[in-house]
């Protein structure tokens, strides 16, 4: 099984992830191993095999759109790393 | 010694008076002191709120309240790190929830404290369920209590080496790839992955959605069916979880096993799996036969391809759901210049290495130009594995397997090489793709010096756990192998 080579840098931005040099380095041949083990799922046919996202598949779940108690502001922001008058606070997104 | 109990052993003395839930909790928490310095498996407890809880207990007893009302009345259950339970931390061994305080509970730990249980401690697990050696933790690792300087395996090593190491009655884990059977096996315990859809997902931190379930770890097969009973169940919280009856798996496992067909898949002893482990696997099978159970030999053709199917679907669902932590709702946060910049410094510094690797091939998967070469295929391999088990349960009622190609593994051995570590799943992983049930139980151990449990695995049909929990139960009353107890 041959490594495959992953751009590392495009794909952690991609999961907003910053990476150290080096770190980068040490995913990016991990990761090309790991897809090249992977890449044996390319022996088999799955010509009409459909795909499977759920095993156990069910349609259409719904429940009553009733009214019910939820999380009260303060507990809701409780983790929050940051808040102001009963809000989350977030960088600055415009100019 | 309170602590070394069954939950069945330990309700009946609380049901007797000839004990008290305090002293239960006392029980767990001297082990604790005594052993968990050596073994790692509780992140935290908080005794005052155990004790809160035991006292509740206490007096529901004196009023005369009983176990066929409350099943678990006074019993310490404790609880893997990845569950939510309210006012606990709720960490996911991560540093990226350190500080995080769960504001409710989850439906599992609804039902455990409307059975009567006392819920009491975190449990250490790989970050974010993601591991197969609980070596993943940002806190440190957990050790295997019949050998600490080996792994107890994982995700859910603390749940089962809590469990073996007699600090608490019964624990609940999670179960993506098999992180609850892997451990039970390597630790010496029952553990018990349920059929997709049969527990509620509601307050477990979700790793790979359409794989994850939460299952008992238990000293013996009739406690997994206790607990198993009191958990499972349809939940309009969850939407995937399903509107089947609950049976009374903890009635249902004392009938007998006579006739019941059980397929040994031919791929599953081959090369690879340790003399020791092929031994008692195979002795085991034969004593099933003894028992009444008929052998046949089966096969399962794709299982060769469930490692690769796994290590895409669920990095996939992972990197969608692990999307969240990104320092703005809770959880770290480390500011950025912009919102960008502080999504990737937050993610980078909080998560872990196998947690930012997972993510990232998941990412890659899914990616434009490589999704239907990577994730859609491995969905179609998927449906071809769960076919192959379907195929087979047209023939039998269960498949019997080793839980894993070898006893624990040494601290550090894998660490250092992702893909050995992730084929160290590869007799659990089918079981979650194909969305079946499966327990591990202890059927031996190894010859070595210090001796090492061996896990036997039985998979059932989608909502056949009172199939194996009969075969699992008799194989174990007619062995006791659950009764042998690590020294520490």
């Amino acid at each position: 099984m041959a490594a495959v080579d992953i751009d590392v840098h495009y794909v952690a931005h991609l999961a907003r992830i910053s990476l150290e040099p080096e770190e980068a380095q040490k995913l990016g041949a991990q990761l090309g191993q790991i897809l090249g083990y992977i890449e044996k799922l390319n022996q088999l046919d799955v010509t009409n095999v459909e795909p499977t996202a759920h095993a156990v598949p069910l349609v259409n779940v719904t429940r009553p759109d009733d009214v019910r108690p939820s999380l009260p502001n303060d507990q809701a922001l409780g983790n929050s790393p940051a808040k102001a008058n009963g809000l989350f606070v977030v960088p600055k997104i415009v100019e | 010694m309170l602590n070394q109990l069954t939950i069945s052993n330990l309700a009946a003395k609380l049901a007797k008076r000839e004990a008290s839930a305090r002293e239960a909790v006392q029980s767990c928490l001297d082990q604790i002191a005594r052993v968990d310095g050596r073994v790692g498996a509780f992140l935290s407890a908080d005794p005052a709120d155990a004790f809160k809880q035991a006292d509740a207990a206490d007096r529901a007893l004196a009023e005369g309240t009983t176990h066929a009302q409350k099943p678990l009345l006074g019993v310490p259950i404790a609880i893997k790190d990845v569950i939510a339970v309210k006012d606990q931390p709720l960490s996911c061994a991560s540093r990226i929830l350190q500080k995080y305080v769960s504001p409710y509970d989850a439906t599992v730990v609804e039902k455990l404290r409307a059975a009567g249980a006392i819920v009491f401690g975190r449990l250490n697990m790989d970050e974010f369920a993601m591991g197969s050696s609980t070596e993943n933790s940002a806190f440190g690792p957990t050790k295997n209590p019949w050998d600490t300087s080996r792994i107890p395996g994982g995700s859910s090593g603390g749940s089962a080496a809590a469990v073996a190491a007699d600090e608490c009655i019964g624990s609940l884990g999670s179960d993506t790839g098999g992180s609850i059977r892997q451990p039970a096996a390597l630790c010496g315990c029952v553990g018990f992955k349920p059929t997709y859809g049969r527990v509620s997902r509601y307050g477990l931190v979700a790793f790979a959605s359409s794989l994850d379930q939460i299952g008992p770890l238990t000293k013996d097969v009739r406690d997994t069916a206790t607990l198993l009973e009191v958990i499972s169940g349809l939940d309009n919280r969850d939407s995937t979880s399903v509107p089947q009856p609950v049976p009374r798996y903890a009635t249902i496992i004392g009938e007998g096993i006579k006739g019941l067909k059980l397929g040994l898949p031919k791929e599953y002893l081959v090369g690879g799996i340790d003399p020791d482990v092929n031994n008692a696997v195979r002795i085991a099978v034969a004593q099933l036969q003894k028992l009444g159970a008929e052998i046949q030999e089966i096969s399962l053709p794709h299982t060769d391809c469930a490692v690769a199917t796994y290590y895409i679907v669920a990095t996939a669902e992972a990197s969608a759901n692990l999307a969240r932590f990104d320092g703005i709702r809770y959880g770290l946060r480390v500011d950025g210049t912009d919102p960008i910049e502080l999504y990737a410094k937050t993610r980078g510094t909080g998560f872990g290495a196998e947690v930012k690797r997972r993510i990232i091939l998941g990412t890659y998967v899914l990616s434009s130009g490589y999704h239907d070469a990577y994730y859609l295929r491995a969905q179609k391999v998927r449906t071809l594995i769960q076919q192959d088990f379907l195929k087979a349960f047209e023939h039998v009622d269960a498949i019997v397997t080793p839980t894993t190609p070898t006893a624990a593994f040494t601290i550090g051995e894998k660490s250092g090489d992702p893909l050995q570590m992730y084929l160290s799943d590869i007799f659990t992983i089918s079981c979650n793709l194909a969305g079946i049930c499966g327990i591990s139980l202890p059927c031996g151990f190894t010859t070595s010096t210090p001796k090492l449990p061996i896990g036997l695995q039985l998979l059932g049909k989608p909502f056949g756990e009172e199939t194996i929990l009969k075969l699992a139960h008799a194989y174990e009353q007619s062995t006791g192998w659950h009764r042998e107890k690590p020294r520490l």
